[in-house]
């Protein structure tokens, strides 16, 4: 009897008119593997939207990554390829040498754009290969249980740092995207998150612009997200993001670094 | 329009691969193969055919490239040497896992580590057993002119989309290095024409996306994919098997050589004749399949058989896979760079068989 009303209530409110939001025929109907509270769903949801509303489906290839994102491929329902550890930005070098005319676009994480694969993102990146790059930067190495990343921060705990990372024994954490805005071959370099709906707009508004710049054929557009990794970290989804604008942002602040070519003057950057 | 020209090994092979239609060269400088990146840049390959050329900044970029591009259904080649081979090994083992067709070239020089300069053939267990991780092979075609260098080309394309699979060129610096005469063959068209349904473009309505990898974490279906795997190497066991024989018809004694080794056995096999010496030269062409038949079927009418190598004996556990114990098998080999003479050869062959 309770399942009847609910179903008859199910149907009065599912229906064309009272709809809002629609999930992009671009997300495949497999369950996401990550972790709930993660921003990779996300992240993809909004990727595989602009992809949708630009209609390019027929003309955009992605480039999967090794890490979490190792599986993108089956969620996203475009044609794509996968690369090996740290070396999508090669692999996309050869897909879009290859088809010029097309959409091409790469998914990274921290350790694989920033750690094994620094020398494929910068070399790519000064090329000025007319590719989009994605780089999901929680600050860990999610998939293989929560060491320390090339992004980790000073003094953040890892499984492979689990007394903080010591910047005297380990290191610093690299900021990749500082460092690839100062190349000539990059057009659009931007820091955004998606944590709040508010950073999920901005986000997805970068995002229609790193596709669209490949039209103009004028060097790569690359955009990093700073996400979260609450399991990794040991967290609450919730507490996971408070953590992240509290500690990542000082360090990874969101905003534009450099449009159309040119750098974005210190002042005018927002938050 | 016979096309005849003095060329280097390297040479030829990089005017080969514009000629056979390459789409796209990814490359990276390492002596004794730089030729083949600079003929090509001189070329002006995107002029003349629309080809893509590329010097990426590692070998290990370079193959991955080779592995995007392949990806597009494209021809496309890389070239290396030894040491740079084995930075590729990674992705030549993504290549052959994902079943993407395509060429690339060693030109083998002394190892182990930074090695020598100079030729050499020690990296026969590298192209042919595997090399990378996992359980693949590749077509392995060992040039011994520089004409084969260009007509392996032609054909290393071809068999490379056969088989959806790695072709390897397996040459040396003196194969890669030496000037001789060339015939080319006349230019090819660019575009390609096989089945490229697999291949990503851009998914349309009217198929399902077409998804390049080598991961699948299911391993009942990562047990099939290897299945179909070893199933295609097995097919290229039965059909792709090539090679060459000198004199081999009333031979007693048998030179088992390849690339330019095997040129240097011709000039013993020569001067084994001379003296009155029945000696026959097996030339294997495919390293990988290798020919067991042909020495299997050769080994009951032979006292002895001579391995020679540039390395440290390679090829001969393959050589004594073929005779099963019938027949003695023995080497002769030179390291580092250094070459034998025909004579040397000789006097090993007369030495180990008592003749």
């Amino acid at each position: 009897m309770y399942m009847e009303a609910y179903n008859k209530i199910l149907e009065e409110i599912i229906r064309e008119e009272n709809l809002v939001y629609k999930k992009t025929a671009l997300m495949t109907d497999k369950p996401l593997s990550y972790c709930p509270g993660c921003g990779h769903g996300v992240a993809h949801r909004v990727i595989m939207e602009v992809i949708d509303e630009m209609g390019i489906q027929a003309e955009t290839i992605g480039v999967a990554p090794v890490g979490c994102s190792v599986l993108a491929y089956e969620f996203m329902n475009i044609d794509m390829q996968q690369a090996s550890h740290g070396r999508a930005p090669a692999v996309a070098t050869g897909i879009k040498r290859c088809w010029p005319e097309k959409y091409v676009f790469t998914y990274q994480g921290d350790g694989d754009l920033a750690a094994i694969g620094t020398a494929e993102t910068i070399h790519a990146c000064n090329r000025g290969e007319n590719i989009a790059i994605f780089f999901i930067n929680n600050g860990i190495y999610g998939m293989t249980g929560g060491q320390m990343a090339p992004t980790t921060l000073p003094g953040m705990r890892s499984s492979t740092t689990p007394y903080g990372r010591d910047v005297a024994l380990m290191g610093n954490p690299l900021k990749m995207t500082e460092l690839v805005a100062m190349l000539p071959g990059t057009y659009f370099v931007a820091r955004h998150s998606v944590h709040t709906p508010l950073a999920v707009r901005k986000f997805k508004k970068a995002a229609r612009m790193a596709f669209e710049n490949q039209k103009l054929k004028k060097g790569v557009s690359f955009i990093e997200v700073v996400s979260n990794c609450n399991s990794g970290w040991k967290m609450t989804p919730n507490d996971a993001n408070k953590w992240m604008e509290a500690n990542m942002f000082p360090f990874f602040p969101p905003g534009d670094i450099k449009i159309n070519g040119e750098m974005v003057a210190k002042a005018e950057k927002s938050e | 329009m016979a096309d005849k020209k003095l060329m280097k090994g390297n040479e030829a092979f990089a005017e080969a691969a514009i000629r056979a239609g390459c789409d796209a060269y990814f490359g990276y400088p390492i002596t004794p193969q730089s030729e083949v990146m600079e003929y090509l840049a001189a070329q002006q390959p995107h002029l003349r055919t629309g080809m893509v050329l590329l010097q990426a900044e590692s070998e290990v970029a370079a193959i991955n490239m080779v592995y995007g591009a392949a990806g597009t259904g494209k021809k496309v080649m890389t070239s290396s040497s030894s040491p740079g081979i084995s930075l590729k090994q990674e992705g030549i083992s993504y290549l052959a896992g994902s079943q993407l067709p395509c060429l690339i070239l060693n030109v083998m020089r002394g190892g182990p580590g930074l090695g020598t300069i100079q030729p050499s053939q020690s990296d026969y267990f590298q192209a042919t057993k595997g090399g990378g991780h996992g359980d693949y092979r590749m077509i392995v075609l060992a040039p011994a002119s520089v004409q084969e260098m260009a007509d392996f080309v032609k054909l290393g394309f071809e068999l490379a989309f056969k088989y959806r699979n790695p072709v390897m060129m397996l040459s040396d610096g003196i194969i890669g290095q030496m000037m001789e005469k060339v015939e080319m063959f006349e230019q090819m068209p660019r575009a390609t024409e096989f089945d490229q349904r697999w291949v990503t473009t851009g998914k349309t309505p009217d198929r399902e996306r077409n998804v390049i990898t080598s991961l699948d974490l299911d391993p009942a279906r990562h047990e099939r994919h290897n299945q179909k795997l070893q199933a295609k190497y097995q097919l290229m066991r039965e059909n792709e098997v090539r090679f060459e024989t000198i004199a081999c018809d009333d031979a007693e004694y048998l030179f088992v050589a390849y690339g330019s080794s095997a040129r240097i056995c011709q000039k013993s096999v020569k001067l084994a004749r001379e003296k009155g010496i029945k000696a026959g030269l097996l030339r294997p062409i495919t390293l990988f399949p290798f020919p067991y038949d042909e020495i299997d079927r050769l080994t009951k009418q032979l006292k002895g058989i001579l391995t020679v190598e540039l390395s440290a004996g390679q090829m001969i556990e393959d050589v004594k896979l073929a005779t099963e114990g019938r027949v003695k098998v023995a080497l002769h080999n030179r390291m580092g760079g250094m070459v034998p003479s025909p004579e040397e050869v000789l006097d090993a062959l007369i030495t180990h068989f008592s003749i």
